[in-house]
């Protein structure tokens, strides 16, 4: 039933025509090693797209070349239809400066498996920092709306504590609003969860469920939790070996999947 | 005893000087050092070069060597540097190539997930090194400072060849006049010259208590 509110909000928006992101063809090689083997995916404005794998696949390749972190060995990746890595001069694609990177960049939010909070500064400054120097809000400002959200994943009572006091399901959580108050229009989520005690996954899945539902964000989540995928994502892509091996809605996807390696990967999901 | 308790204030107007190169050579060093480390990081492959060059030619090269260079021959180009200010510029420049290298270390020791996480917040380059990078490798650098800023104080004995009244330069004019104070000399010598160290010799092990805390990771 959330299907439907957000099918309706997405077709009220003027360029539901233009995905939000494409890769077109993209490949990546480490070395020799050829990660991602010619890419095609579209990722609507507001769309929530698991992407699930064995590990090796090339799925968190594709939120790091994304978030701008990994550079694309071939390939268009566009934002907005804009191209991300490229500047077009006239029809030439050329690649980007530092400055044409940073104007894209800013409606791309991430958070990590390993949290990456900043150990120097309190949780309250994590969350504002980019606001104010890179937003440019004052301080009230990001004051404001960093407290607004360390509430909603519950760590209001902690602003002036440091990263190294937090629990790991709660860093993730500061980690999850340190990027959503920069507002971005899609939020990649690299296995946010593996790195986590068992019992601390709950919470932040928890965070990440409420978001999806309240927010218009697109999201990417390179996840091995299959409940969760099959819960939050409007679309799962299933990659193997560097290439989409399947992709569709959830129900399919976990109740009729149709390729072998698909089945072969679920079904040792369910066993363990 | 007497010959000790005798020399002592004769040497303190040394030990006066061998204070001030000191302080002063390490606040150029600390500059240097900065300089030049982020210089060695530099995206720039012409920077990078440019301060390695630096770095290797003051590290590979005898700090005597420099200092007589820098307070005799200069002069011939036409640069003339006072005995104090020739001083300061050998042992800052030294040092400084030394302490770069602490520079540069605790820079690439922050874990990469905080240029990552900086980057992800659409920081600049600079935003990400002032506000993120530095804080922490500040703290990673200051134990390797302390230990420098010790070696530098033995450097300065150094100065007392281009002719600056330091300290040891005192304590062999002291000796040359009076061959009988001799081992009085060079016990206090060694005495005021430790008593100079001992305070840089506390801030380095505290600091090098506190070093880890506030830094990620790995």
């Amino acid at each position: 039933m959330g299907m439907t509110e957000k099918q309706l909000k997405s077709s009220n928006k003027p360029d539901k025509e233009m995905p939000l992101v494409q890769y077109e063809n993209v490949t990546k090689k480490f070395g020799d090693v050829e990660v991602l083997k010619g890419l095609d995916l579209e990722i609507k404005q507001g769309e929530k797209v698991a992407l699930i794998g064995p590990s090796g696949s090339g799925k968190t390749t594709i939120i790091r070349m994304l978030m701008t972190l990994e550079k694309p060995s071939g390939g268009v990746i566009s934002l907005n239809g804009e191209p991300l890595w490229h500047k077009k001069i006239g029809d030439k694609l050329v690649p980007a400066d530092e400055k044409h990177l940073r104007k894209l960049r800013s409606d791309i939010g991430m958070v990590f498996q390993h949290f990456n909070l900043f150990p120097h500064m309190t949780i309250l400054r994590n969350v504002t920092e980019a606001p104010i120097h890179v937003l440019g809000l004052s301080k009230e400002e990001a004051n404001e709306r960093a407290v607004d959200m360390l509430n909603k994943v519950g760590l209001g009572d902690k602003l002036d504590a440091y990263p190294e006091q937090l629990s790991g399901g709660q860093k993730q959580r500061v980690a999850i609003a340190r990027a959503v108050v920069m507002h971005p229009k899609v939020m990649l989520f690299d296995e946010v969860t593996s790195a986590l005690d068992p019992e601390l996954v709950g919470e932040v899945l928890q965070v990440i469920r409420d978001l999806a539902k309240e927010t218009d964000m697109a999201m990417i989540l390179v996840t091995h939790e299959m409940d969760f995928a099959r819960d939050i994502a409007d679309r799962v892509v299933f990659l193997h070996n560097g290439q989409i091996e399947e992709e569709g809605h959830p129900e399919d996807i976990f109740e009729t999947p149709e390729s072998e390696r698909l089945q072969g990967f679920l079904s040792r999901f369910l066993n363990t | 005893m007497e010959a000790y308790i005798n020399i002592l204030p004769r040497l303190l107007p040394g030990a006066v000087i061998t204070v001030q190169v000191l302080l002063a050579s390490a606040a150029l060093a600390f500059v240097v050092a900065f300089v030049a480390g982020l210089g060695r990081v530099s995206k720039y492959s012409i920077v990078r070069k440019i301060t390695a060059v630096y770095v290797e030619l003051f590290r590979g090269t005898s700090l005597l060597v420099q200092l007589f260079w820098i307070y005799f021959a200069l002069p011939a180009f036409g640069i003339q540097f006072s005995p104090f200010l020739a001083g300061v510029v050998a042992l800052g420049l030294n040092y400084g190539a030394y302490a770069s290298e602490v520079v540069r270390g605790a820079i690439l020791a922050v874990p990469s997930g905080q240029t990552e996480a900086s980057i992800a917040l659409n920081m600049s380059n600079w935003q990400r090194m002032r506000l993120i990078i530095l804080p922490q490798a500040f703290r990673i650098m200051l134990p390797g400072f302390g230990n420098i800023s010790i070696e530098l104080l033995k450097g300065t004995s150094l100065v007392s060849l281009i002719t600056l009244t330091d300290l040891t330069y005192k304590g062999l004019i002291i000796q040359n006049t009076n061959l009988s104070y001799t081992m009085p000399v060079f016990v206090m010598l060694l005495v005021v010259y430790f008593i100079i160290a001992l305070p840089l010799i506390i801030l380095a092990k505290k600091l090098e208590k506190n070093a880890s805390r506030g830094v990620a990771k790995a």
